[in-house]
């Protein structure tokens, strides 16, 4: 191991940049804020490649460790650590930082600077939840990150961008806050900590861990986010910017399922188990009928939106499987939804950028002013109904072979997904690509251009990379989740 | 009759205070040309030289003096810095836009001085009667600072009700220190605690004059069911003058709740706290829920200040569990840095809005932050930071108050509370958010550029990025409050 603390990089690399972007100022300095951002961006980038190249894939131990004390009057540190679970998220959402600054190049003409300079420290912020190893610090950074999205939506946006800035904000509030009490009562219970790690192994009765559970399913179910509390995720996509949209999808609703694998199952083992029929049938619900809610979107970006809570329910339904296909799914699920929603998202902006129009309706036969987008919107559409050789079947496959061996029904009623998936994509990519040419707006369309083309090309070479050799990701994690199931099926009563 | 001189030492600071409210008070009499910034200087001079006298004279061990009425401890002297340092920022805050208003007279500086005065006595009473005393002091000058802008009805319409309904409260204040006397036999701190630890005292007189105690309390912490004079005398008031209100008031109203409640009535801490508990969900759920209604930002701000008072009682009440007292210094640190980062919040809030007021026009409603982050980016981030740390959001020092009352909430066993707690803040945190909608989402309605003396907008910068420095580095602030507490349980 190096002794560069690599993961504080990752962190302050892009909120430090995003500062510096800032401090550009006003919009006349725009292409130095843009070129900033984008240098910032790829450092950032860069900075977490260690990260992979570095990680001892044969054990499950935290690495890149640092520990320093924060706050000693509450025993808080700063202690950060990676595992097979997390590294994966924050190079994912380095990678991720990259296009949305590509994206919002030209189409952001106001408060350049500050639109940047948001998307780099939410990547910081972000990437400090993923490596965080004190609940106070996970909480910290989970709290901040909601106050650069919360601009990004309501300045950025669209028409209605108040209503779902503020529905955003309150919604995933409540559900920390309740958390910011679990925690609590675990610095209690655990003698005066706040180390995650030592919470896996307090011993809690039953009673408390129910409560547990409960106020965890809340504050990570919000942000996953699940049926019934989803309703605040098509608002906050339809409203937010291209590049809001992408990191909402790619990474932000990835916090809630992360949370899952690092709080509830192994800190509450015994209640998950309780009440894990809870958290598969809400997971069911969420693929099968938002999934119909997703066919009948008259808005591209509402049904991609949908399309994100029913592939999130996939996600939570692996988990709570408890076999290690079913986790590993869904973690390959949750990185290939990271490439997928933000390819689907940066496919809708490019239109809407030219358009101005999310309608289904307004558009018809794009594939004969768009040929070489169409091709790229194909292939994205593809693998989000989870075509094979895209990375979308790896993690659907893998998660319906865990839930078959876990109870058969379970498995038939979650494959349905790939039905569900293909109709909604492909039924959208027809009428918006295919067929004759609908309007005047889309005769005059003009096909992508080379930033365009970088920016897809680059995500399809992952979408398919990752569906053809899904080896170099399950590497990573395996030792870690099967160090996690195994410490799951021992009662902590 | 022997007469034993006092020593005057560990008073130093009061005195040195003293001394200056009556200098300036003569010298701006025979200078009447420079008397305005004379008064104003030599007033910033007072409070800074008042912070040397009380560091130097510092010790490390409660002094008792005047025959046992006044007593120089850590945690007196931490207040009375803080004191000090907020009433020199509200001063140079309020200084520009008195003169706009031409009533930058030099009797207000010497209010204020007489205000910081009666708020150290109040901190540093180890008796009823001096606590009295420092409290109508405080009043007193407050009462007349508000209706300071004489020509404006509704200023006289606000120091009427304030001054009407402080008089009640000090009524009752007075009422229940009687009873508590009646029931102890004496007005020292440390005499009535002996007396109720050994079950010297009438537990129903004693409970009667403890009920009053709290309304008392209450009445100054500005907490429901006593609340009602906060909204309007914060608006009703010079923005300036709301700005003193705001602020160091409450630390020492802070310090007579510990004085009287701590000290002398901890053996009952059980039945206080119960009291407590009402006054401050009470407070929560009013203050949240009545703020999100406000179009006036000083009303909104005043019913935010009430959920916040409620808050930092959380702290207090949270200190004794079934007679186990080790929660306590916890307990009363949390509520203690919870008051301090209100006060450091509370300047900036209101600094703001005198940022944003000019010759002729007065900021606020919430629509005169319409835009800010166009006219002025920098402030409008200042604002935001204050904003969000008001909601209890990371990284800023907000949030770290929440957290450690909450902490001592949890700790005692009080769950019920913390969650009610918690999902208030929610409530809290839109009409927070609701300021930074209007300040980025919104257009400018006035686009004239921002008018304010270069020490006002230096102080405010320094002010806001206190808050999120504060936010990333909170163990200083809090161990000192721990220390100070500490050397004076």
């Amino acid at each position: 191991m190096t002794d560069i603390p690599l993961l504080s990089l990752a962190i302050w690399v892009p909120i430090l940049g995003g500062l510096l972007v800032l401090a550009t100022g006003a919009d006349r300095n725009a292409p130095l804020a843009r070129m900033l951002a984008l240098a910032v961006a790829v450092a950032g980038f860069v900075v977490t490649l260690p990260l992979y190249t570095g990680f001892d894939t044969t054990t499950s131990a935290m690495q890149f460790v640092e520990m320093t004390s924060w706050v000693p009057r509450f025993n808080i540190n700063y202690h950060l650590g990676v595992d097979g679970i997390s590294v994966l998220f924050v190079i994912l959402n380095a990678f991720i930082t990259i296009t949305v600054v590509l994206a919002g190049w030209k189409v952001i003409e106001d408060r350049v600077a500050q639109y940047m300079a948001a998307f780099l420290i939410m990547s910081g912020l972000m990437n400090g939840i993923f490596s965080a190893l004190d609940g106070v610090l996970f909480y910290v950074f989970f709290e901040a990150s909601l106050i650069p999205m919360y601009l990004i939506i309501g300045v950025w946006g669209g028409p209605n961008r108040v209503y779902a800035a503020i529905k955003f904000f309150l919604y995933t509030l409540l559900g920390s806050l309740l958390m910011l009490v679990v925690l609590l009562y675990l610095f209690m219970q655990s003698g005066g900590s706040f180390s995650i790690l030592d919470w896996h192994q307090l011993p809690l009765p039953i009673e408390p861990q129910i409560l547990i559970f409960l106020a965890f399913l809340v504050a990570f179910g919000v942000k996953v986010p699940m049926w019934p509390v989803h309703t605040w995720l098509p608002d906050a996509h339809v409203e937010a910017p291209t590049g809001g949209s992408v990191v909402l999808a790619a990474i932000a609703l990835k916090l809630g399922a992360y949370g899952f694998l690092r709080f509830s199952l192994p800190i509450v083992p015994d209640a998950a188990h309780e009440l894990a029929w809870l958290v598969i049938m809400l997971s069911l619900i969420a693929v099968v009928y938002i999934g119909f809610v997703a066919l009948v979107q008259a808005d591209m970006k509402k049904l991609v939106a949908y399309s994100s809570i029913s592939h999130m329910g996939f996600v939570t339904l692996g988990f709570f499987i408890f076999n290690p296909l079913g986790v590993e799914g869904a973690i390959v699920q949750m990185i290939s939804h990271g490439f997928v929603s933000a390819a689907m998202f940066l496919c809708i902006g490019v239109l809407y950028d030219r358009v101005h129009s999310r309608q289904i309706a307004d558009y018809g036969g794009v594939v004969h002013t768009m040929p070489k987008f169409a091709a790229f919107f194909m292939l994205f559409a593809m693998a989000n109904s989870g075509l094979p050789a895209t990375s979308g079947f790896v993690g659907e496959f893998m998660v319906v072979l865990g839930a078959v061996q876990y109870n058969f029904w379970i498995g038939f009623i979650a494959a349905t997904t790939l039905i569900l998936g293909a109709a909604y994509s492909l039924w959208m990519y027809k009428r918006v690509v295919f067929g004759k040419v609908a309007n005047k707006h889309v005769a005059e369309l003009e096909d992508i251009n080379a930033r365009e083309f970088a920016f897809l090309g680059i995500l399809a070479l992952c979408v398919l990379a990752m569906g053809l050799y899904p080896y170099p990701f399950t590497e990573v994690m395996h030792a870690s989740v099967n160090e996690l199931l195994r410490h799951v099926a021992v009662s902590k009563l | 009759m022997n007469f034993v001189v006092p020593d005057f030492y560990p008073a130093a600071a009061e005195i040195f205070v003293a001394v200056m409210a009556l200098v300036i008070m003569l010298a701006s009499t025979f200078a009447r040309s420079i008397a305005r910034s004379l008064s104003y200087y030599a007033t910033q001079f007072t409070l800074i030289a008042a912070a040397f006298v009380t560091i130097f004279t510092m010790e490390g061990e409660p002094v008792y003096t005047f025959s046992n009425l006044f007593i120089r401890d850590l945690m007196g002297d931490f207040l009375k810095l803080m004191i000090y340092f907020s009433t020199a920022i509200a001063l140079l805050y309020g200084r520009a836009y008195l003169a706009d208003r031409k009533i930058d007279k030099p009797e207000y500086y010497l209010l204020a001085l007489l205000m910081t005065l009666g708020m150290m006595v109040m901190v540093t009473a180890n008796h009823m009667l001096p606590m009295y005393i420092g409290l109508e002091m405080m009043s007193l000058a407050l009462y007349t600072m508000v209706a300071f802008d004489r020509d404006s009805a509704r200023s006289t319409e606000a120091a009427m009700k304030y001054f009407v309904l402080g008089a009640l409260a000090s009524g009752l204040l007075l009422y229940g220190m009687s009873m508590v006397y009646g029931a102890t036999g004496s007005l020292e701190f440390s005499a009535i605690a002996q007396a109720i630890y050994n079950e010297a005292a009438n537990r129903t007189v004693l409970m009667f004059g403890l009920v009053f105690l709290v309304a008392g309390i209450s009445f100054k912490l500005g907490v429901v069911p006593f609340h009602m004079w906060v909204p309007d005398v914060y608006q009703g008031a010079p923005t300036a003058v709301t700005l003193m209100i705001a602020t160091a008031p409450k630390l020492a109203a802070f310090a007579m709740a510990v004085r009287l409640l701590i000290w002398a009535l901890f053996d009952i801490a059980e039945e206080w706290q119960t009291m407590l508990m009402l006054v401050a969900v009470a407070s929560i759920v009013l203050g949240n829920l009545a703020a999100i209604a406000q179009q006036n930002i000083k009303r909104m701000l005043a019913y935010s200040g009430i959920s916040h008072m409620g808050f930092m009682l959380l702290g207090l009440l949270a200190g004794v569990v079934d007679g186990d007292r080790h929660f306590a210094l916890n307990a009363y640190s949390s509520a203690m840095f919870y008051a301090v980062s209100y006060v450091i919040m509370s300047l900036a809030s209101f600094g703001m809005l005198i940022l944003l007021s000019r010759a002729g026009f007065e900021a606020e409603n919430i629509d005169d932050f319409k835009g800010l982050s166009r006219r002025s980016p920098w402030f409008a981030l200042m604002m935001l930071f204050v904003m969000f740390s008001m909601a209890g959001i990371p990284f800023f020092i907000g949030f770290f108050a929440k957290l450690s009352v909450l902490q001592a909430v949890v700790a005692a066993g009080y769950f019920w509370l913390a969650v009610v707690a918690v999902l208030m803040s929610v409530a809290g945190a839109f009409y927070y958010l609701r300021v930074v909608k209007v300040m980025y989402f919104d257009e400018p309605v006035d686009a004239s550029p921002i008018h304010a003396p270069a020490e006002v907008r230096v102080m405010l910068s320094a002010n806001g990025i206190a808050i999120a420095a504060l936010g990333l580095a909170p163990q200083m602030l809090m161990s000192l409050c721990a220390y100070a507490l500490l050397g004076s349980l």
